[in-house]
């Protein structure tokens, strides 16, 4: 319990990463939280990344989040953007609502 | 080593606890709060294991662009009156599989790091080791502008199409707006804009129109 390893560190990036798959499967309000799922599941991989980076002394993991927040930034931009064009058409986000293709 | 232990269980617990709190609180602006929480306790995390650039990035980046760019378009869309629980209202048919679905994936993931724990020692592929001298960012800095300098210059790009994806799919064109327009002003000749007429003496000119 006091020894902090990286098991301690990839605990915690299993139960942001499970916590964000809820999110994505038991959302009954809007699509934004569904965004905010994915964004948590980013962070539980960066959070993995950062941790084996530092307990196998080893740069690249580090590299590799950065891209990867590069990524999330840009895939936020846009799921905002289609959210926005999506309220714009229809007036609705919720996700009761969005079924035109019959899913 | 005390203190870290108390530092890291005081920040995940703070972590574990918004993330909840994103996925079941019933409006989506207390789920942007919470997100926001969520971002600054793992930068606190990252800054305390040793990224301390990540720690700083994930601030700036997500607390300052993302999690406020989220803020934006939800005060923007008015969904405040969709206010809706997951517990609350009518049933899903599709929330058994997903508790299961995202059930098995957590144990998928304990069993990984407990096969991690059972190793012998970390297995280090050693290509670029962490320097005890040269500070974090000056390493990643070294690490990501020579040998990685083409992931870096993709990922400028795909920030770029980003943008360029989410102007163009917001853009739309407004009735009754009085804008420039650039083609019309250039390609505009003389022909097409001035009419000499001859002017007959003490009679002056009778514009049509």
């Amino acid at each position: 319990m006091i020894e902090i390893g990286l098991g301690h560190y990839l605990t915690l990036g299993a139960i942001v990463f499970f916590l964000g798959v809820i999110g994505i499967f038991l959302n009954r309000k809007n699509v934004i939280v569904i965004l905010m799922s994915i964004e948590l599941i980013l962070l539980a991989v960066n959070i993995n990344l950062v941790s084996f980076s530092i307990y196998s002394n080893d740069i690249l993991g580090q590299i590799f989040t950065m891209l990867i927040l590069t990524v999330a930034a840009a895939e936020a931009a846009i799921g905002l953007a289609i959210i926005v064009i999506f309220y714009r058409n229809k007036g609705s986000i919720r996700v009761e609502d969005i079924h035109g293709m019959r899913g | 080593m005390l203190a870290h232990a108390i530092f890291f269980y005081f920040f995940s617990i703070i972590a574990i606890f918004s993330a909840l709190m994103v996925i079941t609180s019933r409006n989506t602006i207390h789920s942007v709060f919470f997100l926001i929480l969520d971002f600054i306790s793992v930068g606190c995390l990252f800054i305390m294991v040793g990224a301390e650039f990540l720690g700083m990035i994930l601030l700036i980046v997500y607390v300052g662009a993302v999690a406020v760019l989220f803020l934006f378009v939800v005060m923007m869309l008015n969904v405040s009156a969709q206010k809706q629980s997951w517990f609350i209202g009518q049933k899903s048919t599709h929330i058994p599989s997903g508790l299961i679905v995202s059930v098995l994936i957590f144990l998928e993931l304990l069993v990984v790091v407990g096969g991690w724990k059972h190793k012998e020692n970390i297995i280090s592929t050693g290509s670029i080791q962490i320097s005890k001298t040269l500070s974090n960012t000056h390493q990643i800095g070294q690490v990501m502008y020579t040998d990685y300098i083409l992931y870096f210059q993709v990922s400028g790009m795909i920030l770029f199409l980003s943008m360029i994806g989410a102007i163009l799919l917001t853009y739309r064109k407004r009735e009754g707006v009085k804008t420039q327009s650039y083609i019309n002003q250039i390609s505009r000749e003389k022909s097409s804009s001035i009419e000499i007429k001859e002017v007959e003496f003490e009679k002056g000119v009778k514009l049509d129109d």
